[in-house]
């Protein structure tokens, strides 16, 4: 089942300049290995060597944090958007 | 006591004003705490005050002192009320492109403001007051995102109000900035009730995200960290411009005149309330309306609005 993932504007070159693209997968982690097979650039860039997220790395599942959800064994259905965001600094409002 | 003798004697004890009609789930009760109410005009007050008296205490501040502070504005705002009132200087390190009415307000209180970079966001800001504090130790760094007096202040105030006028409530619901306030609201209540659960609610990720040149320029709060905030924290969601303006929209047309982050906070609880049976949700509205006049959230085209907040940084 294909999903749409969005990046952030520093992962687009290891996708040829693209800021989202369609990749299959039943989970999140499913997605991003499928993701970094297509584009081997991107291996290591959001899950390390370990298979854990990295440190500065947000992934979101339809604005959902997925480190509050099922980490990257959450489940995608159809339609659901992948989006990468580095952590920031949220304001201090 | 019929009157106060300090200004800084009014911050805190906020009202819990109950907003259930706005909620999308007619089994789910919502409150909202309406920080504006404080004198500099924001929930920042609190950690202002608190940041400056735990200074004090550890004996880090003499008098006409000048403190060094990163802030998107309301903690800079918050700090220059109570460097004013305690005699203190402020330079505060701001992003180019918040709401003018942000330095506006410093300047009543005689802050001075370092511009940072508006590419870099709140991340500009943190990078260039560091790199100023460590070559100019003149300064007092108090340091939000780092200073454990921040959720100290809000496990020690904004929680036992929140648990005094409200005990049935079921989830919290705040926005992200330094993770002050969810994690000493969150860790105050989770105290009294473990069941409650915490949800954050982050600002969409802005062009301040398309400043950064790599992912390890990524950047979490220490008190974050120092105090388990993964652990704390039940749900992270964020809130785009449009449901953020929606929400301050809705919340003007019941009569309450909250920030643009406050909207943000209340579309993040419209989510929680839509997704559970039934529950008292508190949701905190970091300041009042004043500050975003200039944005014309409440009055222009949606459509223009919502581009104009992705430009300032309202969070």
């Amino acid at each position: 089942m294909p999903v749409e993932v969005r990046l952030p504007s520093m992962l687009r070159i290891h996708v040829q300049g693209q800021s989202s693209l369609e990749v299959k997968g039943e989970t999140v982690g499913e997605v991003l290995e499928n993701l970094a097979k297509e584009n081997p650039g991107m291996t290591g860039q959001i899950v390390d060597g370990e298979g854990v997220l990295r440190k500065f790395v947000n992934v979101y599942v339809n604005d959902d944090d997925i480190r509050y959800l099922n980490q990257l064994d959450t489940k995608l259905s159809s339609g659901d958007v992948i989006t990468i965001l580095p952590a920031v600094a949220g304001g201090g409002w | 006591m019929t009157y106060y003798r300090s200004v800084l004697d009014l911050i805190g004890n906020t009202p819990l004003l109950e907003v259930s009609q706005l909620s999308p789930n007619p089994n789910v009760r919502m409150l909202v705490k309406l920080e504006g109410q404080n004198p500099g005009g924001s929930v920042k007050d609190r950690i202002a005050l608190a940041m400056v008296e735990q200074a004090e205490k550890d004996g880090l501040l003499s008098p006409g002192q000048t403190l060094l502070e990163p802030s998107s504005g309301n903690t800079g705002i918050g700090l220059a009320l109570v460097c004013r009132v305690k005699g203190y200087n402020l330079t505060v390190v701001l992003p180019a492109n918040v709401s003018i009415e942000r330095r506006q307000l410093l300047k009543v209180w005689g802050a001075k403001i370092i511009d940072s970079p508006a590419s870099e966001g709140s991340n500009g800001a943190v990078r260039l007051a560091r790199e100023i504090a460590s070559s100019n130790p003149q300064y007092a760094f108090l340091y939000q995102y780092g200073n454990p007096a921040n959720p100290r202040a809000h496990y020690e105030g904004t929680g036992p109000e929140i648990w005094r006028d409200c005990p049935e409530v079921t989830h919290f619901v705040s926005g992200l900035g330094t993770s002050g306030t969810l994690l000493g609201v969150g860790r105050y209540l989770k105290d009294q009730n473990p069941a409650i659960e915490v949800w954050a609610v982050e600002p969409p990720a802005g062009e301040a995200v398309d400043g950064l040149r790599s992912l390890d320029d990524g950047y979490i709060p220490p008190i974050f960290i120092d105090n388990d905030g993964f652990d704390l924290l039940d749900r992270k969601t964020i809130s785009d411009p449009r449901a953020s303006i929606l929400w301050t929209r809705r919340l003007a047309e019941i009569g309450v005149f909250a920030g643009i982050s406050s909207g943000a906070a209340m579309a993040g609880a419209a989510r929680c309330a839509s997704s559970i049976d039934s529950g008292v949700i508190v949701v905190v509205a970091a300041d009042a309306g004043w500050k975003y006049l200039s944005t014309g959230a409440w009055t222009d085209d949606l459509d223009e609005v919502v581009e104009r907040a992705r430009k300032i940084i309202y969070f």
